[in-house]
């Protein structure tokens, strides 16, 4: 793996952002050979702190992305199985996940699978765990008794599958994830863990998410900082190539 | 992103690079419309799988809903009481001319008059309200959204411009009989302005309230009792305020005392014109409304048809007015006929003199016009579903560009 540390919050943001943004570049995106960037899901629709909107607003409405490009797991289908099944079917036939970008909840799951999901698990729906419920208060005014109990998930299996993972994890409330993620075994109790078995896997994170980490993982990895630094020089843009 | 990929007949534009007023802020947004009504992006993306079919860069200028002017007794020579051999030409000429100051809907107000001027006028009115294309306005001209009868049920003593010998009482029957007498008829009126402590008021508001024609306290000598009533009975504007209206007095503040009442029936708020051209109402006073009761301020013109004519005589009404500068009195006097200020000057005269925010100001000559007269769900704001009718301006509010529809209908 790639563990890169950055000062903060807004660093290790930019620093991730530049990231993505290059490896599309690079990859020459073009209307035969699309990027599929994956993205873990969320809350169900029908509420106004939905994904969709989250998505929407967060993403979707400042660039220029062809909707029928933009594929959601609709928690208010009708048939979730079938929701997801198709989602599987839609990432293969997009050729599969290019670059999936993540986070971690404090429990070590990624997505929503949640501790003892299995690593080798694909998209279905998730009862949530408490921690989840508790961390996603802050979209339903605190009211625990409002955030959804169920979600529709892509496995860990899927996000293994993508060509290439990038976990971004900030703050000291997840530094006890990471530790687990990254210095202890695979475990399904911490899913983030499954990615040590990834052969292209980058951890972004700021200072503040390293507090539980050995120092020497720390310094071996800062050492590295030169070489993490040039993956977000500026590339040449798509425009001037094509030219 | 290519432009061709419109999922309905119907095009969809996207306002870009714009800040547009939005929950009492200006929010950087861009804002769609498809249909002549704004639309919900995300809406659209999701549900339709829809993108915008043409852009247009707004500079990042200000986008704002399209002012709404309650009270507007003509402009450019046009004078709405006296009519012509087609009123109907007159209302469409100003309807042209007011979109080059952001206005998008007005209600054409007719003073007081004899009931033949009345008969004939709303008549002919009724052709514009009744017809779509002139009620929501379009590059012929803003919006006809009903007429505002200010008299001839007014007080003697207040008549200001009005002329004496057109005046009425209600007599003693009761109802609105009395007013349909004179008028000819209630359809196509959006308002009414009268005196509530004239004898029988009482049944007139309620009537018309019911009706839905919104009543309008002016012109009067009312206390803030008789005006109380009247608010109970329905009504909910009080018509260029402080102007024709007993002065505030601290025993009986009278019709002014309506910003703070606490006798107005819950749930329904009571809304106020103001002439905001620095001449009707010295800029404290303005400030002393504003801060009293800030959500019900009604930016109006009040303009008479010399608005956009150059200095002299010229005749309003009955009576024959005199222009010097920004001021227009009745002849051979000094009392003021009416103001000849453009809603644009008025909105940032409004800024500037009451310190308010630009949000603030906007929505005093958009949103609440709307909600005095009912059709904010449609008119005055930029929620979705309600009609494009968008003013785009500079941050010292000077205009740009009017649109009506989603249609640009005035470009500077």
């Amino acid at each position: 793996m790639r563990l890169v540390i950055l000062e903060d919050y807004d660093l290790a943001s930019e620093w991730a952002a530049k990231y993505i943004r290059n490896r599309i570049i690079t990859f020459r995106p073009t209307a035969q050979r699309y990027f599929t960037l994956g993205l873990p899901t969320g809350l169900p629709r029908a509420h106004p702190e939905s994904y969709h909107s989250y998505m929407w607003n967060n993403f979707f409405k400042h660039v220029d992305i062809d909707p029928a490009n933009a594929h959601i797991l609709d928690g208010n289908a009708q048939d979730l199985e079938a929701e997801c099944a198709v989602f599987e079917k839609d990432i293969a036939d997009a050729g599969g996940i290019d670059l999936f970008v993540g986070g971690i909840g404090p429990d070590g799951h990624i997505a929503f699978n949640e501790p003892g999901s299995s690593l080798v698990s694909r998209t279905r729906v998730k009862t949530l765990a408490k921690d989840t419920i508790v961390a996603n208060a802050r979209f339903f005014g605190h009211d625990l008794s409002k955030v959804p109990t169920m979600a529709l998930t892509v496995g860990v299996g899927t996000v293994m599958d993508s060509r290439e993972v990038m976990i971004v994890i900030t703050g000291a409330h997840k530094a006890f994830a990471l530790y687990k993620a990254i210095e202890d075994g695979v475990n399904h109790m911490w899913t983030v863990s499954a990615f040590q078995q990834h052969p292209r896997t980058i951890f972004v994170c700021d200072e503040d998410a390293t507090l539980e980490l050995r120092v020497k993982t720390v310094k071996y990895f800062k050492g590295l900082m030169h070489v993490h630094n040039k993956l977000v020089d500026p590339v040449l843009t798509m425009k001037n190539d094509l030219s | 992103m290519p432009s061709n990929g419109s999922v309905s007949d119907a095009p969809i534009t996207q306002f870009i690079n714009c800040r547009i007023l939005k929950e009492h802020t200006l929010q950087r947004e861009d804002l769609w419309v498809r249909d002549g009504r704004i639309l919900d992006p995300e809406k659209l993306f999701f549900d339709e799988q829809g993108y915008a079919d043409r852009q247009l860069d707004c500079g990042g200028a200000i986008l704002a809903p399209g002012f709404i002017d309650v009270q507007l007794n003509g402009g450019y020579g046009v004078d709405f009481s006296t009519p012509s051999e087609d009123p109907g030409a007159g209302v469409a000429f100003v309807a042209k001319k007011i979109l080059e100051h952001g206005v998008t809907s007005f209600c054409p107000t007719l003073v007081t008059s004899p009931p033949s001027v009345y008969h004939k006028v709303l008549q002919r009115f009724s052709f514009f309200t009744a017809r779509c294309e002139f009620q929501s306005g379009g590059v012929h001209g803003a919006g006809v959204l009903g007429v505002h009868l200010e008299g001839p049920f007014i007080s003697l003593e207040k008549k200001g411009a009005h002329p004496e010998q057109f005046l009425r009482t209600f007599g003693g029957s009761g109802g609105v009989n009395p007013l349909l007498e004179v008028y000819g008829g209630l359809d196509n009126v959006s308002m009414v302005t009268l005196a509530p402590e004239l004898a029988g008021s009482q049944s007139v508001v309620e009537e018309l309230s019911q009706r839905g024609v919104t009543v309008s306290l002016g012109h009067s000598v009312a206390n803030l009792s008789q005006a109380e009533e009247a608010v109970q009975q329905g009504a909910s504007f009080i018509t260029h305020l402080f102007n024709a209206m007993l002065p505030f007095h601290h025993r009986d503040p009278g019709i002014v005392g309506l910003l703070t009442s606490n006798r107005i029936p819950a749930g329904r708020s009571v809304f106020y014109g103001m002439i905001a051209d620095g001449i009707h109402t010295n800029p404290a006073a303005l400030r002393i409304a504003h801060r009293a009761h800030p959500a019900g301020l009604v930016l109006v013109t009040d303009a008479i048809m010399a608005m956009g004519l150059p200095p002299g005589r010229h005749t309003l009404g009955q009576q024959v007015i005199e222009i010097q500068g920004l001021h227009a009195y009745v002849a051979g006097t000094t009392t003021l006929s009416g103001s000849i200020a453009t809603m644009d000057m008025c909105v940032r005269h409004f800024q500037q003199a009451s310190g308010c925010s630009v949000p603030e100001a906007l929505e005093a000559a958009s949103l609440h016009p709307a909600q005095l007269l009912g059709i904010s769900h449609q008119k005055g704001s930029l929620e979705y579903g309600c009609d494009a009718d968008l003013v785009l301006m500079d941050d010292q509010m000077v205009l740009e560009a009017t649109y009506i529809s989603g249609v640009e209908v005035w470009r500077k």
